[in-house]
C-alpha cells in the first residue's frame, strides 16, 4: 500500500514513519503535490505551532492539495487541530484546512498542570472502522495545550479538566489527538485499522 | 484519567547504559536498545536518555542511536545531553525523539529555553534541574555528569523553576542530588516545595528505593511522574509489580 507522510516542514517526521514501518509499510515522506494526490493513504503529522505550520503548508503550495483528497486521510495531534476550520493559539487566529467543522482552543486544564502530558483514557461516542478493538478505558499518549471541543465529528474523548476530542472524523479525513505513534499496542492499532479502511 | 508515569532513565555513556552512585563509580548496565524494549514490555511509561558526560566534555549525543530507539519504540522518550542549540535539538527531534531535555547549557544561556520552545513548541521542551539541599534552602548545580567539573550557579532552585518555566519550558524533572543513587526515598518536602510553584507537568527524580517511595512521591508531592533508575536497572522493583501495588494504593497508573 502506497502511504505519504505530508512533509509539512515540522521537525519530527520520523517517528510516526517508523510506526508504519513496524506494520509492515514502507511510507514515502514528501511534499510533492502528484506523490501526495496519488497515495491510497496520507497522513498529516505535526508538532510545534499552527501558525507555523500553516505557514509551512502555505508556502508550499499544499493547501488546496489536501483540501482535494478524496483517499483515507488521518491528522495526528497538530495534524489532526489543521485540519479543523480556525485555530486560537498564542492569541492569533489562524485558518485551518478546514475539512472539519469548529474551532481549535485552549484546553481548559482548571488547576492541573499545562500541557496536557501523558497517558490518559479514551472513551467511545461514535463507532467507528477507526476503533475496532478499541475500547472505553484504553490508553493513549498526548503532549498538547490546544484541542477540539466535543462535537458531531467526535469518535472518541479524553478529560483532562474538561472533555475534548481525543478522535475525531469527517468523510474520508480523521484525526488522532494523541500519538498512536507512541501509543503503544492501542496506538497500532489505530494506526492498522486505518490501512484496512475501505470507503 | 490521566494516569501518573513511571519513568526508568538510562544514563548513557559511550553508547551503552551506566549507573552511578551520586554521579560517581559508574558500573555498565546493558545495550540500549535492549534495555528500552525490556522497559517498554514491563510496561514503563516514557523513557529518559540522558548522555551524561555530554555537558561535561563539550560534545552532543549522538543523532544515531536516537534513530535507532525511535524505530524500536512505540512509547515516547526524552534525550538529554549537550544540546546546546536550536540546530542541535532539531536534529535530535528529527531522529524521532518526542521530547529533549536541557540542564547545563539553559544555566549557562536561559534564552535557550525561549528559543527551543519557539522553534518545537513548549511541549517537547523538559528542563532538567540538579538540585541540592541545604537545610531548606534549595540550590541549583551544573555540569553533575562529572562531580571534578560540577559548578554551584548561585541560583535558588524555586526561582529557577519559575524562570524556566515562563522562558517555555514544557515539564521539569527535579532532581535532588542528596538522594541520587541512594534509595531511601524522594524528597517530599523539596518536591512539595517546587509542585507548589510549578505549573508545568513536574517528574520526580533521585532516591526511589521501594514501592512506597513512589506512592508517597505521588500522594504527598502530587508530581506528574517518578523517574527512576538503579531499581529498575538491578531489578529490584519490577515494574508490572509496582503498578500493581500503586493501583491498589489507589493511584491512577496504566496496566
Amino acid at each position: 500500500m502506497s502511504l505519504v507522510i505530508v512533509d509539512t516542514g515540522c521537525a519530527n517526521l520520523a517517528s510516526v514513519q517508523y510506526a508504519f514501518e513496524r506494520l509492515g509499510i514502507e511510507p514515502l515522506v514528501s511534499d510533492d503535490p502528484v506523490t501526495i494526490l496519488s497515495a491510497e493513504r496520507v497522513v498529516l503529522p505535526g508538532v510545534g505551532s499552527a501558525p507555523f505550520a500553516m505557514r509551512g503548508i502555505h508556502a508550499k503550495g499544499l493547501g488546496p492539495v489536501l483540501q482535494s483528497l478524496k483517499q483515507p486521510v488521518i491528522g495526528i495531534c497538530l495534524g489532526m487541530q489543521l485540519l479543523y476550520e480556525t485555530l486560537e493559539e498564542g492569541g492569533e487566529t489562524v485558518e485551518g484546512l478546514g475539512l472539519i467543522p469548529g474551532t481549535i482552543e485552549k484546553l481548559q486544564t482548571g488547576d492541573l498542570p499545562a500541557p496536557h502530558m501523558g497517558w490518559n483514557t479514551l472513551q467511545t461516542v461514535k463507532q467507528d472502522p477507526l476503533l475496532n478493538g478499541i475500547s472505553d478505558g484504553d490508553y493513549a499518549y498526548f503532549v498538547h495545550s490546544y484541542a477540539a471541543f466535543v462535537s458531531d465529528s467526535t469518535l472518541m474523548t479524553a478529560e483532562y479538566g474538561s472533555a475534548f476530542t481525543a478522535i475525531t472524523r469527517s468523510k474520508n479525513v480523521w484525526g488522532c489527538q494523541f500519538h498512536p505513534e507512541r501509543s503503544s499496542k492501542t496506538g497500532a492499532l489505530i494506526l492498522k485499522n486505518f490501512l484496512d479502511i475501505n470507503l | 484519567m490521566l494516569t501518573r508515569r513511571i519513568i526508568p532513565c538510562l544514563d548513557v555513556r559511550d553508547g551503552r547504559v551506566v549507573k552511578g552512585v551520586q554521579f560517581r563509580n559508574h558500573e555498565d548496565v546493558g545495550d540500549i536498545i535492549d534495555l528500552a524494549l525490556r522497559y517498554r514490555d514491563e510496561g514503563a511509561d516514557e523513557l529518559v536518555f540522558y548522555d551524561i558526560t555530554a555537558s561535561v566534555d563539550d560534545r552532543t549525543v549522538s543523532p544515531e542511536w536516537v534513530g535507532k530507539v525511535s524505530r524500536a519504540l512505540d512509547i515516547p522518550f526524552c534525550v538529554a545531553g549537550g544540546i546546546k542549540t536550536v540546530e542541535a535539538a532539531g536534529a535530535r527531534l528529527a531522529a524521532g525523539a518526542d521530547k529533549i531535555s536541557v540542564n547545563s547549557p539553559a544555566l549557562m544561556r536561559p534564552d535557550l529555553i525561549n528559543e527551543l520552545s519557539d522553534a518545537y513548541g513548549v511541549q517537547c521542551i523538559v528542563v532538567g534541574i540538579d538540585t541540592f539541599a541545604d537545610g531548606e534552602i534549595y540550590r541549583v548545580k551544573s555540569h553533575t555528569g562529572d562531580p571534578d567539573k560540577t559548578r554551584e550557579t548561585g541560583r535558588l532552585t524555586l526561582d529557577w523553576v519559575q524562570d524556566v518555566v515562563q522562558r517555555g519550558a514544557g515539564e521539569i524533572v527535579l532532581n535532588c542530588m542528596n538522594r541520587d543513587g541512594v534509595r531511601k526515598g524522594y524528597d517530599l518536602e523539596q518536591l512539595k516545595a517546587v509542585r507548589a510553584v510549578c505549573e508545568v507537568p513536574l517528574i520526580a527524580s533521585g532516591g526511589a528505593g521501594a514501592t512506597e517511595h513512589f506512592e508517597d512521591v505521588f500522594k504527598r508531592a502530587n508530581v506528574d511522574g517518578a523517574l527512576a533508575a538503579s531499581v529498575f536497572h538491578k531489578s529490584v522493583i519490577a515494574i508490572p509489580d509496582l503498578k500493581a501495588d500503586l493501583r491498589r494504593a489507589g493511584i491512577e497508573v496504566r496496566l
